[in-house]
């Protein structure tokens, strides 16, 4: 319980740029070559899995992890630049990131070692597409209230039940997921839940497509009717996964991608401003960089704690939540400062077709990995307030 | 002095000031005597003249030394010219030119504010707001000629000062100067600029700034936990909760930015593109965390914090008040805004990503 924040000035040291410049080069390439186009996010399959396998023969995906699991012994920081310019270029990294960002790191540390040396390298290989089950449709920001279950069985267990908002369920090797093993105690409501890792090509498994306001197909609700997940697919301690989730948030919380999701209106704003804007738009220009550079630098800072083996809750929990709230209203103010342009600005068009699908996308990001809600009461638990 | 991470010389600045310039204990006191005890003391320790190397009459501590002095400086919201006189000292520095003793300041504060050199080296011209002129013995000028900066030493006595306070009653003057003659002067470096003064003001700014959010945060957090209302302490509400974690974020934001910039300068040979990202961001983020924060915490401390008895406002109406000095968070965001724009759209990712 403390007040002290703390946000060491990292500076990136000089391997990153050896790497941000390869980074730079490979994307520029794949731009090129016409797999995707950074200027019009939301157009094309962000899914592409040519695209992630050619990032894993990179050896940019498991970067951090150990060598005989497919991994690549690098550093955080060295991560962290590759997933910032993958993020401003639009890369179609679906299929593999949730695996590189989150799913790998929680194998790494419960899943035994012959799951660890049949999975691990297989999502270092941009192979794997990962999705992660947590929401039902009951309970999404309360974790703790979920009823899915997991029922014990010969070799292993039943599962029953459904899990919803699912990203990627539909494109998905294997999820890991919450399931109920007991009741919670009443000592403890977080009680009582283990996590597993489930193949999604068992048996009794139906993913039901969900569609999103912005017309795309992101998530989905996934339906189990005693799907069978073998003993060594639990991770951890069975009823204890309570436990083993916090620790993974800083990881999840504190990533570019946490206030990069609208960057390129943002771009697209300096464009169409051109070299010699008014002082109000400069002035708007000019608060915009300041919160950007800002919150690159707070995350970075975080990126540097991970690397130092620390656990910055409180401080991940912050860079997403001002993060997500500055990403969330990027398009509103980036609108506002195009109001008074000419309609026949350079790339007016295609500001406002990026500024609708910004606009429209907007409100999740401030719901998915954690609500803001949820942030501040993690922030307000570190504060010693609860 | 201390080696760059360990800062010994904030520690020694935090005990002087918790034991000469504690908050609460001055906001009661009668009168200012304090001051000149604390200034004795500051004085002893060799923190005014941190930046100004031996041979020129200072301390010699390192840029990051300094920075880690002033950010405990914002954490106690102190009221003398320590803050001023550092940047005075390494202004006179940049010139190569000898400190005097006793308390500094520096001009000009703002911006647009221009003071010339006359061809026989005499001073003329008016600089606004500038911060504690009337308690200060010397002021450092930047003035300029048509060869470029010039540094000059000048005795505020020979200078007009008009009266004047800012928010929270610290002194600031208009200081006019007309036809005054230096002390000594000397050419500023090649490529420094009134721009590069405002830079580090404003880093030194955003420095104070941060600290004193970062005390606005501690005392809120404690006020909350004790203060009982409906029978529990407000810590226990999820709006005072969720008010107390966004002026974390406010603290946590200004904090990141105010020691990126320093880091930055402390590292820096020029004042270059990567400068002015680094200072004016700092300058316009730690404004709107003020800005911010310091509405948070006053509604957190409700009427009592509104009160002169109690010592919540010496951290709010400074941090307000260190907005405008240096250059204020529009002009920094239009200058930066601009700088952007010139550059163009393909060079802004990699001066974001350049550190």
């Amino acid at each position: 319980m403390t007040t002290n924040l703390y946000f060491e000035p990292i500076r990136l040291p000089a391997e990153c740029e050896a790497l941000r410049a390869e980074v730079r080069a490979f994307l520029a390439q794949e731009i090129a070559a016409g797999t995707f186009d950074p200027h019009r996010p939301g157009h094309g399959d962000s899914h592409n899995q040519a695209f992630s396998r050619r990032v894993g023969a990179k050896g940019w995906i498991g970067m951090n992890w150990p060598k005989k699991y497919g991994g690549h012994e690098r550093s955080f920081l060295e991560r962290y630049v590759v997933t910032e310019e993958f993020r401003v270029a639009n890369a179609p990294v679906r299929l593999h990131f949730v695996a590189d960002r989150q799913s790998g790191p929680i194998l790494l540390k419960y899943a035994p070692e012959h799951v660890k040396m049949d999975i691990l390298p297989r999502i270092c290989r941009g192979e794997l597409c990962f999705v992660i089950g947590m929401s039902e449709p009951g309970s999404g920001s309360d974790l703790f209230a979920a009823k899915a279950k997991a029922t014990k069985a010969d070799g292993g267990w039943r599962i029953n039940g459904s899990k919803i908002w699912t990203s990627n369920a539909h494109i998905a090797d294997y999820m890991l997921g919450l399931f109920r093993t007991s009741a919670p105690s009443k000592e403890n409501r977080r009680h009582g839940l283990t996590q597993f890792l489930v193949d999604m090509k068992t048996p009794g498994i139906t993913v039901n497509p969900i569609i999103q306001m912005t017309g795309q197909h992101d998530f989905n609700e996934v339906v189990f009717e005693d799907a069978f997940v073998p003993d060594d697919h639990v991770m951890g301690e069975i009823d204890g996964a309570w436990k083993q989730a916090t620790s993974e948030l800083a990881y999840e919380r504190s990533g570019p991608e946490r206030f990069l999701e609208t960057f390129y209106v943002l771009l697209e704003l300096i464009r169409v401003l051109g070299p010699e804007p008014d002082v109000r738009s400069a002035e708007g220009l000019g608060r915009l960089v300041a919160q950007l550079h800002t919150l690159r630098r707070m995350s970075v800072s975080v990126a540097g704690m991970l690397q130092a083996g620390r656990e910055p809750l409180v401080e991940g929990s912050i860079v997403k939540d001002l993060g997500t709230v500055w990403e969330q209203k990027l398009p509103h103010r980036v609108r506002e400062l195009t109001a008074f342009l000419e309609p026949d600005s350079t790339n007016r068009t295609s500001l406002e077709e990026q500024l609708a699908f910004a606009t429209t996308v907007a409100p999740k990001l401030t719901i998915q990995g954690g609500t803001t809600e949820i942030l501040r009461g993690i922030i307000a638990r570190g504060l010693g307030l609860r | 002095m201390a080696g760059e991470n360990n800062h010994i010389v904030a520690e020694v600045a935090a005990r002087i000031f918790a034991d000469l310039a504690d908050p609460q204990t001055i906001n009661r006191a009668k009168d200012e005597r304090w001051k000149e005890t604390l200034w004795h003391a500051l004085d002893e320790a060799g923190l005014p003249l941190a930046w100004v190397p031996e041979e020129l009459g200072g301390s010699d501590a390192s840029l990051a030394d300094g920075f880690a002095i002033l950010g405990v400086a914002g954490r106690f919201a102190l009221a003398v010219p320590l803050a001023e006189t550092m940047i005075a000292g390494w202004l006179l520095t940049r010139a190569g030119l000898l400190a005097p003793s006793g308390p500094m300041t520096v001009a000009p504060v703002r911006p647009h504010d221009r003071i010339e050199v006359h061809q026989d080296g005499t001073l003329s011209g008016s600089a606004f707001a500038v911060p504690f002129a009337q308690s200060s013995r010397h002021i450092v000028v930047l003035a300029e000629d048509s060869n470029g900066a010039v540094i000059a030493l000048v005795e505020i006595r020979s200078c007009q000062l008009s009266e004047g306070q800012n928010l929270a009653g610290d002194p600031t003057n208009v200081v006019t100067f007309q036809r005054v003659k230096p002390l000594r002067s000397g050419p500023a470096p090649a490529g420094f600029d009134r721009s590069s003064l405002m830079l580090m003001g404003s880093t030194i700014r955003s420095v104070q700034t941060a600290g004193a959010l970062e005390a606005m945060l501690s005392l809120s957090v404690a006020y909350a936990n004790e203060r009982v209302a409906f029978e529990r302490p407000i810590a226990k509400f999820q709006a005072v909760q969720q008010n107390l974690a966004r002026l974390a974020g406010e603290v946590a934001a200004a904090l990141a930015a105010a020691g990126s910039a320093a880091d930055t300068i402390a590292q820096a040979d020029l004042f270059d593109d990567t400068v002015v990202l680094e200072a004016a961001s700092a300058k316009i983020r730690t404004a709107e965390a003020a800005t911010e924060g310091s509405s948070i915490a006053h509604q957190v401390f409700g009427a009592i914090g509104f009160t002169k008895e109690h010592a919540l406002h010496r951290f709010t109406l400074r941090a307000l008040s260190w907005r405008d000095e240096f250059g204020n968070e529009s002009y920094w965001a239009a200058e930066l805004g601009k700088q952007i724009a010139r550059r163009g759209a393909d060079e802004f990712w990699p001066l974001v990503a350049s550190r």
